[in-house]
Order: C-alpha cells, then sequence, then structure tokens
C-alpha cells in the first residue's frame, strides 16, 4: 500500500468569487498524478458543488481530499445549520436557497444529486444546529 | 511531442534574466538557468505571453521572411483579416490586397473567406443532435492545445474542423489551379499573414496527425512595412474583397461568436480569462450555452504580438471598415457546403497531461507528497529568485532532481543563519 496523500482547502463562507477555487486546485493535483480525466471530471464536479453548498448554506467549512491507492476521497465539513430532512434534501430540485442566492444562479436543487451521481459512495452527516459532514469516494482503479 | 516545433524562442544576448516572462507564463514552462529564460518545450503553448511582456524584447516569434515567396510560380497572399486594422485612415480593404499584389503576390485570397464559409459551417453544425455542448473554437491553435494538455474532457467539445486559415489555403490552392491549369502544387505557395507565433506553430506542425497545407507563415508586421511603401489611395485597384463584416469581425473577440446568430454564446479573450472559462466548463458549471469562441491574445486576433497597432485602435478601425461592407459578399447560406473534406478532422492530438510526476499513480503520490511538506518549509512569497515562477513549482521541480533546494535564497539565509549560530564556538542565542 502506497502511502496516503491528502489536500485540505478552506472555503470561504459568503463568498461565491472564491467557491470553486478548491476544485480548480484539486484538478491541477489530479492530473499532476496522472489520473484518468474523466475521474477528475467527476471529481471535480461533486467537489465544485458541494465547495457551492457550503458557501451557500453553512458559511464555508473545509474540504478535505485523500487519495490512496484506488479512490480518491473528498470530506467536505462546516458547522452550519445542518440539514433536517436528507432525504428530501436528495432529491431532484428541491433546495432551501433564498432567493438572494437564486437570483446569483445557484439553488436549482442539483447540488446534492450530482454529488451522489458523480461519485461511487456517498455519505451525509448532519446534526441540526452542529453541522454537516459529507463524504464522497470515487475510484479511480 | 517532442518534435512538436514551437515558434517562440530567446536571444540569449538580450535576456537578463529578470523573471518577467516567467511570471506571466500561463503553463509555468520557463525557468530561469544561468541568468537566463529556458522555456520547457512540452509545456508551451504557443500563447507568446512572454514576448509580450518581455522588457527586454529577448523574446522572439520566428517566421519565416517575405522574400522566401520568390522561391515558387506562383504566390498566393493568405491575408489575416486583422492585418485590415493595421492602417490608419483606410477606407476599403481592396487597397489592402492590392497592396499585396504589389509587393509580390500573384494571387490574394482573404482568410476571412474561409472565417465566413466556417461560420456557416458552425451554424449548422450547432443544430446537428448528439453533439457535446458547449462546442468549442478551434481557431486559435493555442486553445486547441491547450484543451489537449490541461482540459482533455473537452477534447470532444472541439469542433471538429481545421482553422480557417487551412480551409483558406485549400480554396485557394483550387481556385488558382482553375485560372492556371498549368501550375503543379510545387509551383503553388500559399503564404499566411500571421498576427501570432501560436498560428505559425500550427502550420510547422499541423493539428494531430493532420499536417497542414500551407507552405509559409510570415509577420504582420514584416508584410505592414513593405505594404506601407505600395499602398495608394488614388489608384483604383485590380482586386476587391470577397469576404464582408462577418469574416473581418473574426479579427476580434466575439466575431466569431456573433457570427452564428445565436445568443447562447461565451467568447473570451486573453489566456487567463480562457482558462477560468475552460475551467468553469469542465466543472459543468456553464449551462445553456451553444457555443464558446477563445481568443489566447487580449482582443482577439488584433492582441497578436506580430500585429503592430494596439488593439483597442485595432478594433475602431475595423469598426469604422465594416461600416460600409455588406454582411457577407455572397449569401452565406451558400457556404454551409463549401468547406472541402480536407477541413474536417477527427484525429485530435494525444492527451499529454502537463507537469505529470511520474508515469505510475503510487510513485507519483509518492512524490507529491514531498513537494507538499517540502511547500511547507518554502518562504511561500513566490518571488522568483530561485529560477521558478512560485514557491510550489520550485518544490516540484526539487523533488524532480532539476533544482537544488539551496537555489531558494531565503532558505539558504536561514540555512546560513543555522549554521552560524550551531558553528562551534559561537555565541548561541544573540539573536
Amino acid at each position: 500500500m502506497s502511502e496516503e496523500l491528502k489536500f485540505t482547502y478552506n472555503v470561504d463562507g459568503e463568498d461565491f468569487n472564491s467557491a470553486g477555487q478548491a476544485s480548480v486546485s484539486v484538478k491541477k493535483n489530479l492530473r499532476q498524478l496522472g489520473i484518468d480525466p474523466e475521474i477528475i471530471r467527476k471529481v471535480s464536479i461533486a467537489m465544485y458543488e458541494g465547495e457551492i453548498n457550503m458557501v451557500i448554506h453553512a458559511h464555508g467549512g473545509t474540504a478535505d481530499v485523500f487519495v490512496d491507492d484506488e479512490k480518491i476521497g473528498i470530506v467536505l465539513s462546516d458547522k452550519g445549520p445542518g440539514i433536517a430532512d436528507i432525504s428530501k434534501a436528495m432529491q431532484e430540485g428541491y433546495s432551501t436557497a433564498t432567493d438572494t442566492v437564486r437570483a446569483l444562479g445557484f439553488g436549482a436543487g442539483m447540488g446534492l444529486p450530482n454529488m451522489k451521481r458523480y461519485t461511487d459512495y456517498m455519505n451525509i452527516e448532519s446534526q441540526i444546529g452542529e453541522g454537516t459532514t459529507i463524504t464522497m469516494h470515487v475510484k479511480y482503479q | 511531442m517532442s518534435t512538436y516545433i514551437h515558434s517562440v524562442s530567446l536571444d540569449a544576448s538580450k535576456c537578463t534574466g529578470c523573471t518577467t516572462c516567467m511570471k506571466h507564463c500561463p503553463t509555468e514552462a520557463i525557468r530561469i538557468k544561468d541568468n537566463c529564460a529556458c522555456i520547457d518545450a512540452q509545456r508551451c503553448i504557443d500563447c507568446a505571453q512572454c514576448i509580450r511582456h518581455c522588457p527586454n524584447h529577448a523574446k522572439k516569434s520566428n517566421y519565416s521572411s517575405l522574400s522566401e515567396i520568390q522561391k515558387y510560380k506562383y504566390k498566393i497572399a493568405l491575408p489575416a483579416p486583422a492585418l485590415m486594422a493595421q492602417f490608419e485612415n483606410l477606407d476599403s480593404v481592396d487597397i489592402v490586397l492590392q497592396g499585396l499584389l504589389d509587393v509580390g503576390f500573384d494571387d490574394v485570397f482573404e482568410v476571412a473567406r474561409g472565417a465566413e464559409i466556417v461560420s456557416a459551417y458552425t451554424r449548422s453544425y450547432l443544430a446537428t443532435p448528439g453533439i457535446k455542448k458547449p462546442v468549442l473554437s478551434t481557431a486559435c491553435p493555442v486553445i486547441a492545445r491547450l484543451v489537449m494538455l490541461r482540459f482533455p474532457f473537452l477534447k470532444d467539445n472541439l469542433i471538429p474542423l481545421l482553422p480557417p486559415i487551412e480551409i483558406a489555403a485549400d480554396l485557394a490552392v483550387k481556385e488558382a489551379k482553375e485560372k492556371h491549369p498549368e501550375l503543379r502544387d510545387e509551383d503553388i505557395c500559399t503564404c499566411f499573414i500571421s498576427p501570432c507565433p501560436a498560428k505559425v506553430s500550427y502550420i510547422k506542425n499541423g493539428f494531430g496527425s493532420y499536417k497542414s497545407k500551407i507552405t509559409l507563415a510570415v509577420s504582420m508586421s514584416e508584410v505592414y512595412m513593405h505594404l506601407l511603401h505600395v499602398m495608394k489611395h488614388d489608384v483604383p485597384a485590380e482586386v476587391s474583397a470577397r469576404a464582408g463584416r462577418v469574416g473581418l469581425s473574426w479579427a476580434m473577440c466575439g466575431g466569431e461568436a456573433s457570427a452564428l446568430l445565436n445568443d447562447k454564446i461565451i467568447a473570451a479573450d486573453g489566456i487567463d480569462n480562457v482558462i477560468s472559462v475552460l475551467d468553469q466548463i469542465e466543472d459543468g458549471n456553464i449551462s445553456n450555452v451553444d457555443f464558446v469562441e477563445l481568443n489566447a491574445c487580449p482582443g482577439g486576433c488584433v492582441g497578436g504580438v506580430m500585429a503592430l497597432e494596439n488593439p483597442f485602435i485595432a478594433k475602431n478601425r475595423l469598426h469604422t471598415i465594416r461600416r460600409y461592407m455588406p454582411v457577407t459578399q455572397e449569401n452565406i447560406k451558400q457556404f454551409e457546403g463549401a468547406i472541402p473534406d480536407s477541413g474536417f478532422t477527427e484525429n485530435l492530438p494525444d492527451y499529454k497531461p502537463l507537469n505529470k510526476l511520474s508515469d505510475n499513480i503510487a510513485e507519483s503520490m509518492r512524490l507529491m507528497n514531498k513537494i507538499q511538506l517540502m511547500c511547507k518549509e518554502l518562504p511561500g512569497i513566490d518571488c522568483g529568485s530561485c529560477g521558478a515562477p512560485n514557491c510550489r513549482a520550485f518544490a516540484e521541480d526539487v523533488v524532480r532532481g532539476l533544482a537544488d533546494r539551496n537555489d531558494c535564497i531565503i532558505a539558504y539565509r536561514d540555512y546560513i543563519k543555522d549554521y552560524i549560530n550551531n558553528y562551534p564556538g559561537s555565541r548561541k542565542n544573540d539573536g
């Protein structure tokens, strides 16, 4: 087993301009590792959606990306309001985003469904008032 | 890839090793070694940022000299639409075309015509079911190369069409042979008058497995000097322009996209903006867009480093010339089927990721761990004194064995301090 690699990013809350920076940086690192472009795209889409979610709903958080010898793991943790009904949140088109956020073109209710679609494993742990931790895996071999 | 011929080079006698070009290179292809800027050919995309920013004019574009056309019996000029924007008080494109004949060409075929044909085809291509959208233009060779090196997932979004210069060259040769059936292939020279080194590279290297049929590329600034002496307002031109507004507008950012009569378009210029648009497309963050025009140079082709005029002034001139021009000289619909079979391409260059650490992922991971550890120890001020554009790139170079850790003057200073403090007999803790 080779050594595990870890990248950590802080995602700034309320800053739509910087949302997406972590996913761009992850892409650069994964390309350098020689990961297949299709896999990189999955990771970057899942990561981008997750970053946006943390900005919209949770005033930011941290994104940890792990690479081991078979998969890329993404752990997004925030200390936001938590998700009241996870199964509803997983439905396409369901969103609790505010009108302001929607006016910016976000809040289409596709964030979590896309994260699920582009990853091989996804787990959501959420406590109301405590925060949310989402773990995703994308296998690369 | 090692056989790829670039068109950006360095005049070592003028280079002071100042780090300006290195700081502006979008692919981190430049390192300063022994006070001289070296370009890594595998990473270079011929965007000409280094030429644009070099304060000592040490970075140069390579191209053929105009005198080389004399070797051929029948010389066809292929002027880029941006050429028309270089002259003050020009009221008609015809004057420039006549000027080209007067400086020694036998025939002229405007690249703007090739562009109009590409526009017509693109309109119908966008309506094809099942194509990957947004469709990306291949007109700027920097973009095609950048996609292959850095955005391989977007490879299928590239329109499967060779750039307008190639379409123009193909049609120009056909027309020449119709007019002069006695001409053999080797008698004919197609000479592109280029605003940028990227198009020169395209002509030398082709696209994927396709080899360009254009004979030579000369610099717009050289041709400009020759034209200035021969262009006349008072003598009627024997040739007249066959392209219209649509083709001419390709010289500036937005021209290609707006010719599509579709509002689901993006047009971006400047290499950093281009990269950020491609990143967003790759992340699935741009929806409802049919076509993306990307230009490496600021302002589009008028911003090429081999164009003389400031791109903003050049754009203003194009607006003036366009005012009295028809949209196209012929009905653009007629052009839809006008692309020669050789104008289509399916053989894109192979994906060659920029900067891959190793062919083995486990080994890459080991190296990246070392890079990350080293980055934490480096000052993080990206000063460039070590000869790498930033601390991260320096850490990569050290881990790959291409640089020495002590090339970092700040780390070296700390090392010396440490050495002195720990030297037997030195007084420790005296600051």
